[in-house]
């Protein structure tokens, strides 16, 4: 019967995929005279050539760190979505020990990321804290904090480390030491290998240590883990500061790998993309692995189809939106799961 | 010290202040009437961008902003629609279907402004319809007030007016007394005969509709165009005015005010050189400030393992 569910499972998983798929090529339909071959470009475009082969794996890693960051808050049923925000916050903490620490080899770049989860994690304190001490909505809060990052973030960044010398608004650029090494020709980012290791390590966590039993003990049912004698808002305080560091790292790892630069002037989405990541993967932290991929797929697809075909590549974001509505949606083939479990009950 | 004053007896600063908190106000209604029967409504955000989308689109298009208007109220209401129906018909968590709705909204909205204008920031180049102002001729005579509540939006007095028409409808009306007794216990509610499921679907229609509005004002009256992601959080600003307000019309109103008031506070303290990230932070931070208060408010009229 597992198995007829979980097969059950994956066929509305599919289902969803191609339903967004369907309605992606509508929206295609109206907005260009050519839509199958936009539709080719989105489809086929991230494996067409080496390069952008490179530039759909690179697009995972900060995906990767987001959806796992919020697959962690998600699992204990806390609505914390300010992984945006401390992503952000987190690239700035990496920005400010790059170009103020001294340059010293590795120990400069181990403390950049250090500083990038540190900072990260700060940003996440606020929303745990005003819950756990006031029973604060950390929805409202978290989203809240989004916002002050972004106008902190620029503020600073635009008043205090811009590179004048530079074109367009950005930082100085960090030393050599406080780089991320890109391999291959392509610059595949290294940061992949970290975010798998993380995964790995989040992953055995949340399902072989005690305190993963208490996250998910609490997802599963709040009232029933303080009656047995877990300390709720302590686990839920410190699930948001371990998600808020996730996120951090993955600030700082995008940008000492990618940019070495403070690059962005608005938020590059990858905490919003997080929570559908987080989604797709049902809240599993070893999931989160082909879900990032997924939907770097999807991001990297739009992104092709729009440099090729003048599309505007947000078509993507409303792919995913209808994703989550239909993966959410717990109804959806209800009546056939119900059917498998009437009739095997049956038989016994 | 000295501008805080000057500001409070300058009725042009109280006139740019129910400017600001007319999308506020209608958003807190739509907060409100989506709370009230235990619906929290995240997509509000969503629902007043879309509304502004359209509302901006068709109005440029008809080159008549009424119809705009509509339209755009009719595209927040589907929106509605979708998130009733995939939450209450489907199962699906309000607060994810909310963000993804957001989301939706987000994406919808640029590709279609790409698609209809080949720019993906504004829609300033099809040439909009504002949506008139009105003067009212007794209004204007009165000497400080006049100032200060003459030569609005026709949708500021709307917001005005239907702060009470929501007053009036949730305490007093059947059909408001049976929404909010879905909201306080849907079992009891059930046992009466009460339909849960209709009293949600209505609850966030209605919100649905007055999301609409507030979106329409950003676009066909506060500014005159659509900007991508133009509400920027005033969805969820709203949700926190309601908190505070709890459950009456009339203190969401005044927690919409007090946003309303920082905000136009804000653009005094810009015209000191003060930079405009640290004052468009200010209704952010009042925000936070505000959900503790409220807060701490509900955790003394509560026991705390209830509250869990």
């Amino acid at each position: 019967m597992k198995a007829k569910i979980a097969w059950l499972e994956f066929l509305r998983f599919a289902l969803s995929i191609l339903i967004a798929l369907f309605i992606g090529y509508v929206f295609l339909l109206f907005g260009t005279k050519n839509p199958s071959e936009a539709f080719k470009w989105f489809l086929y475009g991230p494996i067409s050539t080496q390069r952008r082969f490179v530039e759909f794996l690179n697009n995972a890693v900060p995906l990767m760190f987001t959806g796992l960051s919020l697959c962690l808050v998600f699992q204990a049923k806390i609505f914390n979505i300010g992984a945006e925000g401390q992503f952000f916050f987190g690239a700035f903490g990496a920005m400010l020990i790059a170009l103020t620490f001294p340059a010293i080899s590795w120990i400069h770049l181990l403390l950049t990321l250090l500083g990038a989860a540190l900072f990260g994690a700060a940003w996440a304190f606020v929303p745990a804290w005003l819950k756990t001490r006031w029973k604060a909505s950390e929805l409202v809060s978290s989203l809240m904090m989004n916002y002050i990052s972004y106008l902190l973030v620029l503020f600073l960044v635009n008043n205090y480390f811009r590179d004048k010398a530079a074109g367009a608004l950005v930082s100085y650029r960090f030393p050599q030491t406080a780089w991320l090494a890109t391999l291959t020709r392509f610059r595949l980012n290294s940061g992949l290998f970290v975010a798998v290791g993380v995964v790995i390590v989040i992953g055995l966590l949340v399902y072989r240590t005690k305190f993963g039993y208490e996250i998910r003990a609490m997802g599963a049912n709040k009232k029933f883990a303080f009656y047995s004698g877990i300390n709720v808002s302590h686990v839920m305080f410190w699930v948001q500061i371990l998600a808020g560091a996730i996120a951090g790292l993955a600030g700082g790892i995008e940008i000492s790998a990618m940019y070495r630069r403070f690059v962005w002037q608005s938020f590059p989405g990858y905490g919003f993309d997080g929570i559908v990541v987080a989604i797709i993967a049902r809240n599993n932290p070893f999931l989160v692995i082909p879900s990032a991929f997924f939907i770097a797929y999807l991001r990297v697809g739009a992104n092709i189809m729009g440099r090729l075909t003048g599309i505007a590549p947000e078509v993507v974001i409303v792919l995913q939106s209808i994703m989550i509505l239909l993966i959410t949606a717990e109804a959806l083939l209800a009546k056939f799961k119900q059917r498998i479990i009437e009739r095997e009950a049956m038989k016994e | 010290m000295n501008i805080v004053v000057s500001n409070i007896v300058d009725p042009a600063f109280w006139y740019s202040v129910l400017r600001v908190s007319t999308p506020l106000l209608f958003a807190v209604m739509a907060a409100l009437l989506s709370s009230i029967t235990g619906t929290i409504n995240i997509a509000i955000e969503g629902m007043m961008l879309m509304s502004a989308f359209w509302g901006t689109i068709i109005g440029a298009f008809t080159r008549n902003p009424w119809i705009g208007l509509m339209v755009g109220i009719f595209s927040s209401t589907i929106l509605a629609l979708i998130l009733a129906f995939v939450h209450l018909r489907l199962n699906a968590n309000l607060v994810i279907a909310g963000v993804a709705i957001n989301l939706l909204s987000s994406g919808f909205t640029v590709f279609m402004l790409f698609l209809l204008t080949g720019e993906k920031g504004t829609s300033a180049s099809l040439g909009s319809q504002p949506i008139p102002r009105l003067d009212v001729p007794l209004l204007r005579d009165i000497p400080f007030v006049g100032k200060m509540l003459n030569n609005h939006n026709a949708l500021t007095y709307l917001a005005i007016i239907s702060i009470f028409v929501v007053d009036y409808f949730i305490r007093k009306t059947p059909l408001g007394v049976r929404m909010r007794a879905v909201g306080e216990n849907p079992n009891a509610a059930v046992s009466v005969g009460i339909s849960v499921s209709k009293m949600r679907y209505l609850s966030l229609i209605l919100s649905g509709i007055f999301a609409g509005f507030a979106g329409a004002f950003l676009s066909m009256g506060y500014v005159s165009w659509f900007a991508r992601d133009m509400t920027s959080g005033r969805g969820f600003i709203a949700l926190a005015a309601q908190a505070l307000g709890g459950k009456s019309a009339i203190f969401g109103a005044f927690g919409a005010l007090l946003f309303g008031i920082a905000e136009a506070f804000g653009f005094t303290l810009q015209s000191l050189r003060i930079p405009s990230e640290i004052t468009n932070m200010i209704p952010f931070i009042l925000t936070l400030i505000v959900l503790v208060i409220y807060a701490r408010l509900r955790i003394k009229s509560h026991s705390r393992i209830q509250e869990l």
